[in-house]
């Protein structure tokens, strides 16, 4: 274990494809650090810079005190759980898993000892003598991380391993790893594209977008304080619904109706209402509906207020009628620059429309 | 990402080396005129006997063996590969048909007589082969060098294995839109098998145009000699003469090598897809 | 009288379509889930190649065993059976042990170097990024050359007069003198047939290397600093069906496809060249007139050949189940 640090990294591929630029994190010992963001941000691509699999053209990534720009893969202490696990298929279960020690000189007994106890923790017992072909997805996968765990790196990198397994073993393995890396304390990077994945582990947050860093916090900031409109419609589930509004003479007005006393200058705004924020109320802003989701436990309703779409959760199990009063709390106003997308602190006076139950 | 050491590039060079040098070499040595390769070997760099060394051997007769020109030569060849292939392609392909799209008794029994076939390659029975083109009046014909070669269940395999890879929904919509075996086969199957079709004649071209051992057999007459024959041709008029012609020697050899070494080079991804597919 | 005709149509229509039921019934493992069930038309289909493979594969192949184990009368008024006379003459005969032991040898060396090099060609091709393109049409552009007109080539190189690798050989103190002095005869055709074989293992041992999945080479890359370790753990072990595969195509190209370029050596005098097996078949039968022997040398050469493809398509079969 060791702590990681990045300091201005960047990637320039040979054609001119910046696909990473001026990345600085500082990763505490035994920390879980999980970096989020849509297809092409350059996730991916970073983690693969931190393992060696990839050249880092600018900036410089430490691991413990050692500068690791220049190592080879194999001499930075790192082990990586690959998306579709990279097992080598004509060894067996215990041959893998023992494969990275048995090249580093570690002797016969020390390998048996940590196959045995990785084996205990993954339950793969049964599993030892066989090959990868005949085990399934979620097997193999833990396999891959018996490997990981063997070594007893600096770091583990996971590079999306919960993506090739289905929805519900998705669930169970995430809770699996997020117990093994606290029990084991070793420090840790994870790329998902999957925001729920993300908040459910991280320990800290760093939302990428086109090879930038848009935001590193701890998850609960990172939702209730988005740094940006990308943050803020990329994490959390219904995506935050983005509208335009208006500052006049110290009150933001949505489409006509007066939301909340700021001390913000004038201007236009763009506000970012989160679905689970808002209530069908007795008395709010009246929103058109247009079609409801049925989850069960409660229900999204989708409709617009003027023209512009927005989604409200609603508990309750009473009959969603076509027009519906919705009640938004002044305290839960997210704003952010129309131009840069950038937050901006909401100087909360008073509200107008008292929330209802 | 692994460094790449300038010996890597070093070893590459060198095989690269080791297999082109000697093309070139011919090539450049065909361009001279015998004297001069006599006197001072073989040649790195173009000489100026091109026009006249490549006129001789393509229109002369009698240039080596008394009855045919190089043309003559070329032409042959050229029906060889191109009969060949026509032949394995139509063959094989209503051949895997048979055997992948229809329910009979007999299919399996039918598919290993012709698997059989691999297990016997054609130098192991030159004699008998001989015997019957013999017997059948098939000597000196183009029938005779070509079907003969037609008895091997490579090209049957391997178009087995890709209509089996077609997936199951193409035959049900086409029943479904009224189509039988016929037209299923015609308007469907063929067009879907395009690459591979032009894969497959790639290979089975260069396979026909490098004949040497059959068309040894099989032809006396030597207005059926292809360039291959040409090539023993030459090197017995050898056996006692003064100089050796050996700029006509690399033209005949040029001649021979260019058009499969042409197609090899421009429908390199076909021709290697098709190989690694074809031969497994 | 209306009792006993009915009972027989009864019993026909019952067995034809019993017939017909047993005609078309499944095989066990049928090719497409669905498929067409008409009687005649897949043999309209079929026709063609089976003609041609019943005609010019199981005709000849029959005559050649039958044949074997006869001396024909050199006058040509028939055929006398001699049992397996054929084969112990040709079997006890020192030329036939000694092309055989050739033949061996030269399939052992061939095979070795030409996977060798092609497999180190390969390798350095699948690592190295620029220029990848450029090495990759080179190495394979050669697999076009047919063997006489490679066996052509490589002759003028070892020519006495004009070929350059003769002048290089006596640089180094010897007199290379092929065609007339068996070893160096030996070397010449060793180096031809490997030249132009290499291209073809090449091929195959780079797409190999490439269907190694990229994760897989990237986690050796974690486990292993050693290049050596991980092509020697990682790499070989994948490649290992299609070396094999290799294997076999090599030797039967050792054994049968170098014909033309002894040929080009030989001019159909043997001498005191080295020929393989499959030449000797050409020579005794072609040239000897000796249809006997020659039918049963090629008797041999069947048995070794099928059991060589056995052999292949057996492993094969394990591979696609290991994939």
């Amino acid at each position: 274990m060791a702590k990681l640090s990045l300091k201005n990294v960047g990637k320039t591929y040979a054609g001119g494809t910046l696909a990473v630029s001026g990345v600085n994190i500082d990763i505490a010992d035994g920390e879980f650090i999980v970096l989020v963001g849509p297809s092409g941000c350059g996730k991916s691509t970073l983690l693969r810079m931190v393992a060696g699999l990839e050249t880092i053209t600018d900036g410089e990534i430490h691991i413990g005190e050692r500068l690791v720009n220049q190592l080879d893969p194999a001499e930075r202490d790192i082990a990586m759980v690959f998306q579709n696990y990279a097992l080598y298929p004509h060894m067996t279960v215990r041959d893998n898993m023992a494969y990275g020690l048995k090249n580093r000189g570690a002797s016969k007994s020390v390998i048996a000892e940590r196959v045995a106890e990785a084996s205990r923790m993954l339950e793969l017992g049964p599993y030892l003598d066989r090959k990868p072909r005949a085990l399934s997805g979620g097997q193999r996968q833990r396999v891959a991380m018996g490997r990981a765990i063997v070594r007893q790196p600096a770091a583990f990198l996971f590079d999306e391993p919960l993506s090739n397994l289905d929805a519900k073993l998705r669930v169970s393995m995430r809770m699996e790893i997020r117990k093994l890396q606290k029990r084991l304390g070793t420090t840790s990077l994870y790329v998902t594209h999957d925001q729920l994945e993300a908040m459910t582990l991280a320990d800290r947050l760093v939302v990428l977008n086109e090879g930038r860093i848009e935001q590193i916090g701890a998850p609960l900031e990172i939702y209730r304080r988005p740094a940006s409109t990308f943050v803020a419609s990329f994490i959390g589930a219904p995506a935050m619904s983005l509208l335009d509004a208006h500052i006049d003479a110290g009150a933001i007005t949505l489409e006509g109706h007066t939301l909340a006393r700021v001390g913000n200058s004038a201007g236009p705004v763009t506000l970012g209402l989160r679905a689970e924020d808002l209530h069908i109320a007795a008395r709010g802003v009246p929103m058109a509906v247009e079609h409801v989701e049925e989850l069960g436990a409660q229900r999204i309703v989708h409709g617009t207020i003027g023209a512009q779409t927005l989604a409200v959760i609603d508990a309750g199990d009473q009959q969603v009628q076509d027009t519906v009063q919705v009640s938004i709390d002044p305290a839960r106003l997210h704003l952010f620059d129309t131009t840069t997308g950038r937050r901006i602190e909401n100087r909360l006076h008073t509200a107008v429309h008292e929330p209802a139950l | 990402m692994q460094r790449i050491k300038p010996f890597d590039h070093l070893i590459l060079i060198l095989g690269a080396l080791f297999l082109i040098a000697p093309v070139v070499m011919a090539i450049m040595s065909s361009t001279q005129n015998a004297i001069d390769i006599h006197t001072n070997g073989l040649y790195i760099t173009p000489g100026s006997n091109a026009v006249a060394t490549y006129g001789k051997v393509l229109t002369h007769k009698g240039g080596f063996t008394g009855d045919v020109t190089g043309l003559r030569m070329l032409m042959n060849s050229m029906i060889m590969g191109i009969g060949f292939a026509v032949g394995k392609i139509v063959l094989s392909m209503m051949a895997a048909y048979a055997l992948v799209y229809f329910r009979f008794r007999f299919a399996t029994l039918l598919f290993w007589m012709i698997f059989t076939t691999l297990l016997l390659p054609l130098e192991v029975r030159i004699m008998p082969s001989y015997q019957v083109m013999s017997t059948l009046g098939l000597l000196n014909s183009y029938t005779g060098l070509i079907v003969p070669l037609l008895a091997s269940a490579t090209g049957t395999f391997f178009f087995r294995q890709f209509f089996r890879s077609v997936p199951d929904e193409m035959l049900e919509a086409a029943r479904i839109d009224g189509a039988g075996p016929f037209k299923f086969f015609i308007d469907i199957l063929v067009p879907l098998s395009r690459t591979m079709m032009a894969a497959i004649f790639i290979i089975m071209f260069i396979y026909g145009w490098n004949q040497y051992l059959w068309p040894l057999l099989m032809t006396t007459d030597e207005s059926f000699y292809t360039l291959m024959r040409g090539i023993k041709s030459i090197l017995q008029v050898w056996i006692g003469s003064q100089i050796p012609d050996y700029n006509e020697a690399f033209a005949l050899a040029v001649l021979a090598m260019v058009p499969p070494v042409a197609v090899v080079v421009i429908f390199q991804r076909m021709f290697i897809k098709g190989l690694t597919e074809s031969d497994k | 009288m209306t009792d006993t005709t009915i009972r027989p149509v009864a019993a026909d229509r019952a067995l034809l379509s019993r017939l017909r039921a047993w005609y078309s019934a499944e095989t066990p493992n049928p090719a497409k889930r669905v498929q067409f069930n008409r009687p005649f038309t897949p043999w309209l289909f079929l026709l063609p190649q089976l003609a041609v493979v019943v005609i010019f594969f199981y005709w000849p192949s029959v005559q050649a065993v039958t044949s074997s184990f006869y001396i024909e009368d050199p006058f040509g008024f028939g055929a006398t059976f001699v049992g397996m006379e054929n084969y112990t003459d040709a079997v006890s005969s020192s030329q036939y042990a000694g092309t055989a032991f050739f033949t061996a040898f030269f399939c052992v060396v061939v095979t070795a170097l030409s996977l060798g090099i092609g497999l180190l060609l390969a390798v350095k091709a699948d690592k190295v990024i620029r220029g990848a393109a450029t090495y990759k049409t080179l190495l394979i552009s050669v697999y076009a050359i047919a063997p006489p007109v490679a066996g052509l080539i490589g002759m003028m190189f070892f020519d006495m007069h004009i070929g350059p690798l003769t002048d290089i050989a006596a640089f180094f103190g010897h007199d290379l003198r092929v065609g007339i002095d068996y070893w160096d005869t030996v070397f010449a055709v060793t180096i031809i047939s490997v030249w132009k074989q290499i291209p073809y293992n090449f091929i195959f041992f780079l797409s190999g290397l490439q269907s190694v999945p990229v994760s897989v080479r990237e986690a050796a890359l974690i486990d292993a600093k050693s290049g050596w370790r991980r092509f020697m753990d990682v790499t070989l072990p994948l490649l290992a069906p299609t070396a094999f595969f290799l294997l076999v195509i090599n030797i039967t190209y050792a054994m049968f496809d170098t014909f033309p370029i002894f040929d080009v050596v030989v001019k159909d005098k043997p001498a005191n060249n080295p020929i393989t097996l499959v030449y000797k078949v050409y020579l005794d039968g072609f040239k000897g007139n000796d249809i006997g022997g020659s039918s049963a040398q090629s008797v041999i050469l069947m048995v070794v050949v099928a059991a060589l493809t056995v052999l292949q398509f057996r492993f094969l079969e394990r591979r696609v189940h290991y994939g």
